[in-house]
């Protein structure tokens, strides 16, 4: 490799890094993650909050999907192109979870009257 | 012909160049300006979406209807699986350290980091065999009834994942201690962190739908 290559290689890097949060924000992210994943399982042991549990979780569960998503992946720093691939794929995977799970009636649609 | 894993800088001015001088990147040289690789990464990702989808999807479908226990309520330890949750999600913020770590060119904390992502991984499969073997010696098989069928299936492939993701990692060490991972290799390092950090968020999803979420 020349000078030149390895000074273009450098700078290079230093635009990658740039382009990505630090190790501080990775860190930090690390913490929010783990704070929701206790939050989580509190809320499993609490009783009172039973009535409106499922909502509260899938929130909770989907914060921390963004988040990783997000930060970790960063996809909230990368092109587009890949948001829209990825995104295709799990929109249709949520898609099929959802379908299936009215289709096989576990929540059953409210019937018409008359 | 291979692209570079690391964009092209292209200096503006005949000055070499400075930390004040205005960078430009050059995209690589594809149809869409993106590597290539990496974007079979996340389309690979995006058709597994979709795999576990089907798979999350079919355990939700059959939850409650078996005829036979034991039942999830029964042998479900949510502390436990959430230490392994934990563990996980510490798997993920080590493996971002580790290319954090060859971006900047520190190659000794890029195994130190690659290597604790593979060890937490490894007590990751190790607790989901003892959880498993729990199971199996209280009576929950594939064949029992449907949610041992739709459980071992599902949490069975993401483990999988899982140690094919161990494998990649050790690999990645392996070559890192050979001296044939360096910074201009960063994208390497970033695909197998795509990979890992998907078999994060997808136990993110089993731990609350399988786990938390009740019967």
């Amino acid at each position: 490799m020349t000078t030149a290559e390895h000074e273009h290689g450098s700078s290079a890097d230093h635009a990658l890094e740039h382009s990505h949060p630090g190790a501080t924000t990775y860190v930090l992210v690390g913490v929010v993650l783990a704070i929701i994943t206790l939050v989580e399982v509190f809320l499993y042991t609490q009783e009172s909050v039973r009535s409106f549990l499922v909502p509260l979780l899938l929130v909770l569960s989907a914060a921390k999907f963004a988040t990783v998503v997000g930060f970790y992946m960063h996809l909230k720093y990368d092109h587009p192109l890949f948001f829209g691939v990825f995104g295709f794929g799990l929109l249709v995977g949520a898609s099929v979870i959802t379908a299936l799970l009215f289709l096989f009636g576990q929540y059953p649609l409210p019937a018409h009257a008359g | 012909m291979t692209h570079t894993a690391v964009p092209v800088i292209v200096d503006s001015g005949a000055a070499p160049p400075a930390l004040e001088a205005p960078l430009e990147l050059e995209h690589p040289h594809t149809s869409t300006g993106q590597d290539n690789r990496k974007l079979l990464m996340w389309a690979f990702l995006a058709s597994d979406c979709m795999f576990f989808g089907t798979l999350i999807a079919t355990y939700m479908v059959y939850k409650n209807r078996s005829l036979t226990g034991p039942y999830p309520r029964e042998i479900f330890d949510v502390p436990y699986t959430s230490v392994s949750a934990f563990v996980l999600l510490l798997s993920s913020l080590t493996m971002v350290l580790a290319l954090s770590s060859i971006q900047r060119g520190e190659e000794r904390k890029l195994r130190i980091w690659l290597g604790a992502t593979a060890l937490l991984g490894c007590v990751f499969l190790a607790g989901q065999f003892y959880e498993f073997t729990t199971f199996y010696r209280e009576g929950l098989t594939l064949s029992t009834n449907l949610f041992g069928s739709t459980f071992f299936t599902l949490t069975g492939f993401h483990g999988t994942h899982v140690f094919i993701g161990v494998f990649w990692l050790a690999s990645l060490v392996v070559h890192s201690f050979r001296g044939k991972l360096h910074r201009e290799h960063s994208l390497l390092v970033e695909i197998a962190g795509l990979y890992w950090h998907f078999v994060d968020i997808v136990w993110i999803l089993i731990f609350t739908l399988v786990y938390l979420i009740p019967d």
